[in-house]
């Protein structure tokens, strides 16, 4: 039995828990991520015979390059910050809402009613009804799975993210059913929006942006300063402390999820009547769930949010405009923002967490 | 055995964990045939250097000895392979199965099946040290103290010779406290080294051979248990002289101001913890609560200040029924509760905000406007830094941060200042250093003259005695006697606590045995 002490090795490395980091330290951290995502997917491209320096100025330029790329990059970002601020609330009360797609769509049906039906209405009445519309859709789709949470305990995650097929599958049953617009002959689809229930341009682009910006500085003030904020903060350390503290936590997980959802369904308004013009199965397409993403890198802080979502948007645009100015395929700007995302999420490990080797041990 | 070798022997362990030096370069040795007791306050290292010997960290640097030879610990199952076994303050024991079954879990038998046979190995240890347990017994039928004979059982079927207790007698009580012992000497004569961490310094002198104590994550001494005495060990621990006779001023009111009659409260799945109790709080009293750990003092607690659903009874504050009422409702009648769970941010603090934050807890929603005031709040709580002496890099700091005793100054400091008339606190010095504990008897004191009724719920019997007017006994969720502080003795509450004392009709009203 005592000799085995000696045969016993020690693991080549394992992992430690790092002390809490300043935010400078976060941050700098973070931007080193950055930079060895970036040589990563600089290996990537090597590797299939360009120039890094090339494609990367290409994917920065190409989404500025003119105004009509711009403004593209800008209609990336606006559902996906909108969307991103509305799941913070709720994961930060500790509410896994993987729903965001569902809750988009829902958003954009319930705007989609009004500007088909009642079009004739003021312009500015009817947008306000269809915004209006698309927070309730997007509210009443988040409240669902709060309510059941809250009475029978279901699990939100897999709830939340069951709704999402639900509400694409209603948008598909409208396209084909009751909704089809008739005098489109072939591939069943919605009619396009009446000019009446279009958002108006701001400096050429739709004024989501602007929503969204405001949108940002007031979630910003509202979970750092409000009553409300303080108690989604609470829940989400502890319901236990909650509870003695008096607050009604039944209330507050169904109101804080009636507002994550309804910030993503006026996400899905905005989509509707400022970029699609209709309601197809493509609204959410997918920002629902890379919205957790930008939440997650962000820390939850709607400042940070903003700027991730930037760089999600530039990523995402310019390398569309690289990918047909270098004549490669789409699977290789795929490719290669799947690499960049990947190597910034496993850099950000590194930020909780570090590796410690094993010691080279003198013979005693 | 050669009593020349030592079974243990550390030197100059040091450990850290980032910027916090929790064991800085500690020698400390164990015969075997010997029991060592390990003091320290709280924070002063012992659970990091234990935590090394069985495998669960590794030192920074220095050597670590077994038997002679010199080793290095990586993994719990290396300590086990080396004959160290730790029994740990919370059980880790799989409740629907036997004792039999916990005890072999993990050991590597040989074979597909599990054999038969393991009982009678059981029962063949069980013999040899003295313990009395049935192997086919299912763990959660089994009390506190049987259900640490398993773990011990556990240790030993495993050939463990080096054994390691961690703060074993916290939750025993005095007689299975006394029982716990005798199985230690028993092991001690079997030729086996133990160590037992505890803060309570009558233990140390009772069950140890010699003393290490720690401070501040160095070893200041090792003394022999027969040439020192509680006084010296205390300073040793402290660093210096201290007072230990806590302070009583007589109740000054008479007047009842929280009635429960006839309380019964059940639990999710009906089982009833607290079972038609009754007692009265008195104006400017403090009314202790004793009871081994799990008889109902949390539902107590949770009951009074309705975060817990009532199956019958009544609770009476200033006659007025508080069943019903919601905990906003409550808090606002001037009731308070702090409770302080076991890992201590559990309930009532929020462990990633600030102190600021945690201050506005019960009244972040006064105020006109759908913003959050925290100037008063900022106000309030560099006061109580500088009051209560909390270490604390600044009040906007997680709480999370601070040490265990800053936190429960500042919980305590907050149910306080929020001018509370029925304070209700549960084990409030729970792992708090010498120091810090007697602040807080001299905090409920202080409210105690100022006319608040206190309930104060306890683990420390000796604190008890001290502290309170009345002792109230709590077991399986009944009450087994409401005694007169000043006149029982700490044996009594023992069997108080057990329920034994049901043919003692002496012990049910006032004690004055």
């Amino acid at each position: 039995m005592k000799d085995n002490a000696h045969s016993i090795k020690e693991p080549l490395m394992r992992v430690v828990k790092k002390a809490e980091l300043g935010y400078t330290k976060t941050a700098l951290l973070s931007l080193l991520g950055l930079a060895i995502a970036i040589a990563a997917g600089g290996a990537f491209i090597l590797i299939i015979g360009h120039n890094p320096t090339d494609i990367y100025w290409s994917i920065l330029q190409g989404a500025w390059r003119s105004k009509l790329a711009a403004s593209g990059t800008i209609k990336i970002a606006i559902p996906l910050l909108i969307a991103s601020l509305g799941i913070t609330p709720a994961f930060k009360m500790k509410f896994w809402n993987i729903g965001a797609e569902g809750q988009i769509i829902m958003g954009g049906i319930f705007a989609t009613y009004f500007a088909l039906f009642w079009a004739h209405l003021p312009h500015y009445l009817l947008l306000l009804v269809m915004f209006l519309a698309g927070m309730l859709g997007g509210g009443l789709w988040g409240l669902l799975p709060a309510y059941f949470k809250t009475k029978f305990g279901t699990n939100e995650t897999l709830f939340t993210l069951m709704l999402n097929y639900i509400a694409l599958y209603m948008i598909k049953y409208l396209t084909e059913g009751p909704w089809r617009d008739p005098s489109s002959s072939g591939f069943p689809k919605i009619a396009s929006f009446d000019k009446n229930a279009r958002l108006d341009l701001i400096f050429g682009v739709h004024a989501g942006w602007l929503i969204a910006l405001i949108l940002t500085l007031v979630m910003f003030i509202y979970l750092k300063y409000s009553k409300q904020g303080y108690e989604i903060s609470v829940v989400g350390e502890s319901v236990n402390t909650a509870r003695y503290a008096g607050m009604n936590v039944k209330k507050i997980v169904m109101r804080t999820m009636f507002i994550s959802g309804a910030i993503c369904g006026m996400a899905g308004m905005i989509q509707v009547s400022g970029a699609a013009h209709t309601l197809g199965d493509g609204v959410a397409g997918g920002v629902g769930f890379t919205a957790i993403i930008v939440a997650w890198l962000a820390r939850l802080n709607p400042l940070i949010i903003l700027i991730v979502t930037m760089f999600f948007a530039i990523l995402e645009k310019g390398s569309s405009v690289m990918q047909s100015s270098y004549g490669l395929s789409q699977s290789v700007s795929s490719i290669l923002q799947g690499i960049i995302l990947f190597t910034i999420l496993g850099m950000d490990f590194f930020t909780r967490y570090r590796i410690v080797f094993r010691k080279v041990r003198k013979k005693l | 055995m050669n009593n020349d070798v030592m079974a243990i022997e550390l030197k100059q362990i040091t450990k850290s964990f980032g910027p916090v030096v929790a064991n800085a370069g500690i020698d400390l040795s164990v015969r075997q045939g010997e029991i060592l007791a390990l003091l320290g306050e709280n924070g002063s290292g012992k659970t990091t250097l234990m935590n090394m010997l069985s495998g669960i960290y590794k030192p920074d640097s220095g050597s670590i000895f077994i038997n002679g030879k010199s080793v290095v610990i990586n993994s719990p199952k290396a300590a086990i392979k080396l004959g160290i076994g730790m029994i740990h303050q919370h059980f880790k024991l799989v409740e629907s199965l036997t004792a039999a079954d916990n005890i072999i879990m993990g050991s590597k038998e040989k074979g597909l099946f599990l054999k038969k046979s393991r009982a009678e190995k059981i029962r063949s240890i069980s013999r040899r040290f003295g313990l009395e347990i049935d192997p086919l017994k299912k763990v959660h039928d089994m009390s506190v103290s049987e259900k640490q004979t398993v773990e011990i059982l556990k240790v030993l079927y495993r050939n463990a010779n080096i054994l390691i207790l961690d703060e074993p007698t916290a939750v025993l009580t005095p007689q299975e406290t006394r029982r716990l012992f005798d199985i230690l000497r028993r092991m001690k004569q079997e030729g086996c080294a133990i160590i037992i961490i505890t803060h309570k310094l009558n233990e140390v002198m009772e069950i140890s051979d010699r003393v290490t104590i720690l401070r501040k994550g160095q070893s200041v001494a090792t003394v022999n248990t027969a040439e020192t005495n509680i006084k010296e060990l205390t300073e040793l621990m402290v660093g210096r002289s201290v007072e230990l006779s806590i302070y009583r001023p007589e109740p000054e009111y008479d007047e009842s101001l929280l009635e429960v009659h006839h309380l019964t409260v059940a639990d999710e799945e009906g089982f009833e913890t607290i079972r038609d109790i009754s007692f009265n709080l008195k104006k400017g009293e403090i009314l202790g609560v004793a009871g081994v750990a799990g008889s109902g003092q949390k539902e107590l607690c949770e009951a009074i200040a309705g975060l817990m659903p009532v199956k019958k009874g009544a609770i009476l504050y200033n006659k007025e029924n508080l069943i019903g009422k919601s905990p906003k409702e409550i808090i606002n009648l001037g009731i308070s509760m702090s409770f302080i769970p076991e890992d201590r941010l559990g309930m009532g603090l929020a462990a990633s905000l600030s102190l600021v934050d945690n201050l506005l807890l019960k009244k972040y929603y006064q105020g006109k406007g759908p913003f959050v005031r925290k100037k008063e709040a900022r106000a309030l709580a560099r006061r109580l830094v500088e009051q209560l002496d909390i270490a604390t890099p600044s009040v906007d700091a997680p709480v999370r941060k601070l040490s265990g005793g800053n936190v429960q100054k500042v919980l305590l400091g907050r149910e306080i200042e929020s001018d509370p008339n029925v304070l209700i606190t549960a084990y409030p010095v729970r792992g708090l250093d010498i120091n810090s504990s007697y602040t807080i008897y001299d905090m409920l004191n202080e409210q105690k003259k100022k006319g608040v009724a206190i309930l104060f719920i306890g683990e420390d019997l000796d604190v008890l005695l001290e502290l309170c007017d009345r002792i109230m006994v709590l077991c399986h969720g009944r009450i087994t006697g409401i005694v007169n502080a000043k006149e029982v003795s700490k044996e009594e509450l023992g069997l108080l606590m057990t329920g034994a004392a049901s043919d003692r009709p002496d012990l049910q009203e006032g004690g004055n045995n």
